[in-house]
């Protein structure tokens, strides 16, 4: 597992350019991802291969194409010091493991990466970072595989009001 | 303890007291989709097994991205949804109405003390009518769609208080960009911006819209101005609202309060690639810039237009520089014809187009070549944002684009 490094403020627009919002296939949109920004990364990058970033990874549009374009290059975990918030919430729903590190900025483009979410650690050169556990309403739906499954095994759900919707 | 404009909000929707921190599936007074992230969305619904979204009248659709048409793909995802409007039974606005926010906004689709949702980021436009209003992606609105309900972690907030009168072509945009600077892009993550004070109190709704547009330029989840008289004036007519109280208790909790007095402020300039990198006009003036786009969700109402033909005045845009004009909506449109803005613009060589996002995501027309510089009255700024990387897009008031189109370089609207 390869890491590629960002730096802070990661935009969307850089993730997956405007002009390709029209596609909705990850595999297309990966074609693109990073456009302009770091263009080897589309040919280069592996299934399993990690993303790691500072801070406000993720920031601006709401654009799900982002996230989808990277679950197209076969990222499956970003590690980042922060995320934007609608990013976040994208990537749990689309079943990218957002993991936020505090020392992020400390791990190299390039390394080796093992991620181990349990111990919650990742290690990379022999050293270990300490990760954040994922808030647990954010679990169940990581763990149904995202928020499509999540939803697809209700029939109603119970909102705040106490009534059923 | 108080409870802030945000709590005060989700207490009333969900009938019990909710503080800042607590998750809750909250039930959604609107949800709109629009052409770009519309179709993962409605995909998401079907995957979930929908079959019937919650109630077709909180759904809002309309098309604004990549308006007319501009590829078959696009055709076929405005077709895609037109489809599924009919079935539901979806008031469909399509192409005909302009930017999303601004057509939600004056057809009263978003009232005080509601929680709105928009598969689109500056959805938080809204909380100039007093909403609880929020950008979520295509997943989460399929979820919507299905259920007419959504988990909100319910935000704390970020008290901004303004004082004093704005001086002579300077106005909300430059206030905005002022306040995203010292926050910061993500200085806001997670948080709601509360905006009030004398400035907010006397400012129309054009303005507050342009403040709470921004809102997600900091990271922010929503930015609200509590309802007041000038909300329920704006609303007359359009939606039929019984004012209440949303003001926030006086020992309402912040996790951070900021003052801000306008009367010195001059007008901003957010230099490239971050909103964030806003500065005093004259530290950039001179350079020579390419394009100018007056238009956007952030500015383009009639106010903006009326503001930047009254710095135009008699003069003629530079030969130099593609100017760009596009009203927010039909609406606006109609009011700036009317008004005769249309036909100053057109004379003094502007290029106006009808209502939609034009340059603005980068996605339709008015896209930028290598090295070009675009000033622009949109809300971002990022690399790549209208075009080519090696663009650079700055950001301003709807007084600095003018006045720096009529002479071809960032030019500080004052001096004109």
């Amino acid at each position: 597992m390869r890491v590629w490094k960002f730096s802070d403020n990661v935009d969307t627009d850089a993730i997956i350019p405007g002009r390709y919002l029209i596609h909705n296939d990850p595999c297309v949109l990966a074609r693109h991802a990073f456009e302009g920004t770091r263009s080897e990364f589309a040919g280069q990058v592996r299934e399993g291969d990690v993303i790691v970033a500072g801070r406000n990874f993720g920031c601006g549009s709401s654009r799900e194409h982002a996230p989808l374009a990277l679950t197209g290059a076969g990222i499956r975990i970003i590690i980042a010091r922060s995320f934007a918030r609608i990013f976040y919430r994208n990537a749990v729903n689309v079943g990218i493991l957002p993991l936020v590190c505090e020392q992020a900025d400390e791990i190299l483009d390039g390394a080796e990466i093992a991620v181990n979410i349990n111990a919650g650690f990742v290690e990379t050169d022999g050293k270990r970072y300490p990760i954040e556990p994922v808030p647990g309403f954010m679990q169940s739906i990581i763990s149904a595989g995202g928020l499509v499954g999540y939803a697809r095994n209700l029939e109603e759900i119970e909102t705040c009001t106490g009534s059923q919707a | 303890m108080g409870a802030t404009v945000v709590e005060k909000i989700f207490s009333s929707r969900c009938s019990r007291p909710v503080r800042a921190g607590e998750v809750v599936m909250a039930p959604i007074d609107g949800a709109m989709i629009h052409d770009i992230t519309g179709p993962l969305a409605i995909r998401n619904f079907f995957q979930m097994g929908g079959t019937k979204v919650f109630n077709p009248r909180k759904v809002i659709m309309l098309f604004d991205h990549q308006v007319p048409a501009d590829s078959i793909t696009a055709a076929e995802n405005q077709a895609f949804m037109r489809t599924f409007a009919s079935e539901q039974g979806i008031h469909n606005y399509d192409i005909r109405e302009g930017i999303c926010h601004q057509v939600v906004m004056e057809k009263g689709l978003a009232a005080p003390g509601e929680i709105i949702v928009g598969a689109d980021s500056h959805t938080c436009m809204y909380g100039a009518s007093g909403a609880f209003a929020t950008g979520i992606g295509s997943t989460d609105m399929g979820f919507v769609l299905k259920f007419g309900a959504l988990y909100f972690r319910v935000p704390e907030s970020i008290r901004v208080d303004v004082t004093g009168r704005f001086s002579r072509r300077v106005g909300p945009k430059d206030l905005i960009l002022s306040i995203a600077h010292d926050i910061g892009a993500d200085g806001a993550t997670y948080q709601a911006i509360e905006f009030g004070g004398e400035t907010f109190e006397s400012m129309g709704m054009e303005g507050r819209m342009t403040c709470c547009n921004m809102a997600i330029e900091m990271g922010a989840k929503a930015g609200i101005v509590p309802p007041d008289r000038v909300t329920y004036a704006y609303l007359e007519g359009r939606r039929a609202v019984s004012p209440g109280d949303l003001s926030p208790d006086p020992d309402a909790r912040y996790v951070d309060r900021r003052m801000y007095d306008v009367t010195d402020l001059a007008p901003q300039v957010a230099v490239p690639h971050n909103v964030d990198l806003a500065v005093p006009v004259e530290d950039v003036a001179g350079i020579r810039i390419d394009q100018v786009f007056i238009g956007s969700c952030t500015n383009g109402r009639f106010e903006d237009l009326a503001e930047a033909a009254e710095v135009l005045s008699d003069n003629r845009f530079s030969d130099t520089v593609r100017v760009i004009i596009i009203p927010a909506s039909r609406d606006e449109y109609l009011k700036a014809l009317r008004a005769g803005l249309i036909e100053r613009f057109v004379t003094a060589g502007a290029l106006v187009e009808a209502p939609c996002c034009g340059p603005c995501m980068g996605g339709a027309f008015g896209l930028l070549g290598p090295g070009e510089v675009s000033l622009s009255t949109s809300n971002r700024n990022f690399r790549g944002r209208q075009g080519s990387t090696e663009a650079k897009v700055y950001l301003c008031s709807p007084a600095t684009a003018a006045a720096s189109a009529i002479y071809g370089e960032i030019t500080d609207p004052r001096e004109v």
